[in-house]
């Protein structure tokens, strides 16, 4: 694996590392229980991408709940949009809106389904996404608009592997790097699976990171479930000119024995049973984060 | 009416700080003074369309009002699902402009014709459709569709088209323009055939009937106050478009007329549902499909006969 060169590694907090923690099982909890009660899908693909979001949410973007359209903030694009159970959790537990609405997540009507909204609809959301090979094209005109008027705010688009087959993807990398658009930032949950197999069945996606350096851009690879090596990551972000790739190997259905690494689990919906072997396994403790 | 495109758009950013030019790797020499004005509001995408409106979405959502510029069926049908998504359902107000709209490309082949465009961009929520039929037009309406906050569609042709107007006409998004009136008859003109329909009003004079002409440089939202103003005016209403006969200005005039019962007779001029396979120059190409003001004046003879 080709990880990054920090040139300090600092010690972490291990308090802080213990609440993100904290918050990714937690947050692992509602995305399964959701999925239960509202028959909601694509379990595995929120796994995968949990612990980044956690990193990003509480610890790296710079953004405002209060002032969810900050024109400084941080933008983050979940460009894989099936992941929106995780996302509409991550933004619930930030405090971009109560989690109460979640309630009436996939009942006719309500704004919570498989995939996120319009920005208007939803305050923290940057994109409506779903239809793959849409986020980083977005993303890289906002950070286009950003550097037009010298403003100082990065951009993050979350991609998956499968999306990685979208042609858009790479006509994308190939502008961001010719207009050098060093605010950019792409991190690619690379679970090793996409709809109906794996991916480098399909596409024949490796060597993902000669990828995107071919492509002009900045790449490592990190264990994209290793919450201090993702924060580590994405605080050192090179300080060049060219935008940064992050390719954060995962696994589909982490944290969940039996569903790690199960591509059934794209689209299967746990049972009652499923439902109390995931809460055992993920020993939930009990009060505030 | 590329020229007037650059010109008019140069101006604009000039004057307005958020316009932003994306082009589809071509015209670049001719947004050389745009470049001058602000070299960090031009952007050549390259030849990835696609990528280049999503690129445009992003920075309409961030504050900017970007122009997107290439050859019409490269900027509609290329990159279809990127503007219905991107764009419309975001509300991102993008100004989309096809160079070569219609037959301008003849000569070209299929792959650069383009006949399905208004048909296409017409389905998409919020989207405005134009085609202006002359750079006068243009200009107007490019000012106009900075003035919106919502998504616009734009097709113009490529050079040398006539100007229509004698005089400097107002344009309003949504509202026809009328260049004569008439009483016997009256023809919708989208876009820059407009010329061969002035010709056929001319040769209609000379057989007696007196044709009332209107610019339809708004194709979505259709001027339905002009159309229920002609209704019990005229004999006999004739949409004539450069482009095909399912889902341009005829399908929604169409549509308009099925919304209200409307019994006025409606006559549609514009490309039958087929490719033109054989090469030629645009007036071939207008002769071919019956675009030229000879083969007007004879359908509406024919109606009268």
């Amino acid at each position: 694996m080709n990880r990054p060169n920090y040139a300090v590694i600092e010690e972490r907090d291990p308090a802080q590392l213990n609440d993100l923690k904290k918050r990714a099982n937690l947050l692992r909890w509602r995305i399964i229980e959701t999925s239960h009660r509202a028959n909601i899908p694509h379990l595995g693909s929120c796994l995968s991408c949990v612990d980044i979001l956690t990193a990003l949410y509480f610890s790296i973007l710079k953004i405002d709940t209060e002032n969810a359209n900050w024109s400084e903030r941080d933008r983050f694009i979940l460009s894989k949009g099936h992941g929106a159970p995780a996302l509409f959790q991550v933004l619930a537990m930030r405090g971009f809106y109560p989690e109460s609405m979640l309630e009436t997540y996939g009942e006719d009507g309500s704004i919570f389904a498989e995939h996120p909204p319009a920005p208007r609809e939803l305050p923290g959301i940057e994109a409506a996404t779903g239809s793959l090979g849409h986020g980083l094209p977005l993303g890289l005109g906002m950070a286009l608009a950003g550097r037009i008027r010298n403003q100082d705010y990065r951009v993050y688009v979350l991609l998956g592997d499968g999306e990685c087959n979208e042609g858009t993807i790479w006509e994308a990398a190939m502008l961001a790097a010719a207009q050098k658009v060093n605010k950019l930032c792409v991190i690619i949950d690379f679970n090793k699976w996409q709809g109906t197999d794996r991916s480098q069945e399909i596409m024949a996606l490796d060597p993902l990171i000669d990828k995107w350096q071919a492509f002009g851009w900045n790449a490592c690879e990190i264990d994209g479930h290793n919450l201090q090596e993702i924060l580590t990551t994405l605080e050192n972000l090179p300080a060049n000119n060219k935008p940064t790739a992050i390719i954060a190997h995962t696994i589909k259905g982490s944290g969940i024995s039996f569903m790690e690494d199960d591509n059934n689990w794209h689209y299967r919906i746990p049972s009652a049973d499923d439902l109390s072997k995931a809460k055992a396994e993920l020993k939930l403790e009990v009060g505030p984060l | 009416m590329r020229n007037a495109f650059a010109n008019e758009v140069t101006e604009l950013a000039r004057q307005d700080q958020r316009v932003v030019l994306l082009s589809g790797d071509i015209g670049n020499k001719l947004f050389d003074d745009f470049k001058r004005v602000d070299p960090n509001r031009f952007y050549n995408c390259g030849i990835a369309e696609a990528n280049m409106m999503g690129v445009a979405a992003g920075m309409a959502l961030s504050g900017f009002r970007p122009v997107i510029y290439t050859i019409t069926p490269f900027t509609t049908t290329r990159c279809f699902e990127q503007i219905r998504v991107d764009v419309c359902y975001h509300e991102a107000p993008v100004i989309i402009v096809g160079t070569g709209a219609g037959l301008s490309y003849a000569e070209l082949g299929p792959t650069h014709h383009s006949l399905e465009d208004m048909a296409i961009l017409r389905t998409l929520p919020g989207m405005c459709v134009m085609a202006p039929g002359d750079a006068v037009e243009l200009r107007l309406a490019l000012r106009a569709a900075l003035k919106q906050d919502h998504p616009v569609y734009i097709r113009i042709g490529k050079k040398g088209e006539p100007n229509i107007h004698a005089q400097l006409p107002e344009l309003e998004i949504g509202k026809v323009i009328r260049v004569q009136e008439g009483n016997d008859v009256v023809i919708l003109s989208a876009g820059t055939v407009m010329p061969e329909v002035q010709k056929a009003a001319e040769l209609l004079k000379v057989k007696g009937i007196s044709v009332e002409v209107a610019s339809a440089h708004t194709i979505k939202p259709l001027d339905e106050t002009y159309l229920c103003s002609i209704t019990q005016r005229f004999k006999l209403l004739v949409t004539v478009e450069e482009h095909g006969l399912i889902g341009g200005l005829s399908s929604a005039v169409a549509e308009w007329r099925a919304r209200e019962n409307s019994q006025i007779p409606h006559l549609s001029i514009g490309t039958p549902d087929e490719f033109m396979h054989e090469i030629g120059s645009q007036e071939y190409a207008r002769k071919k499909f019956g675009l030229v003001g000879e083969a007007i004046t004879e359908r509406v003879l024919a109606f009268f006969n």
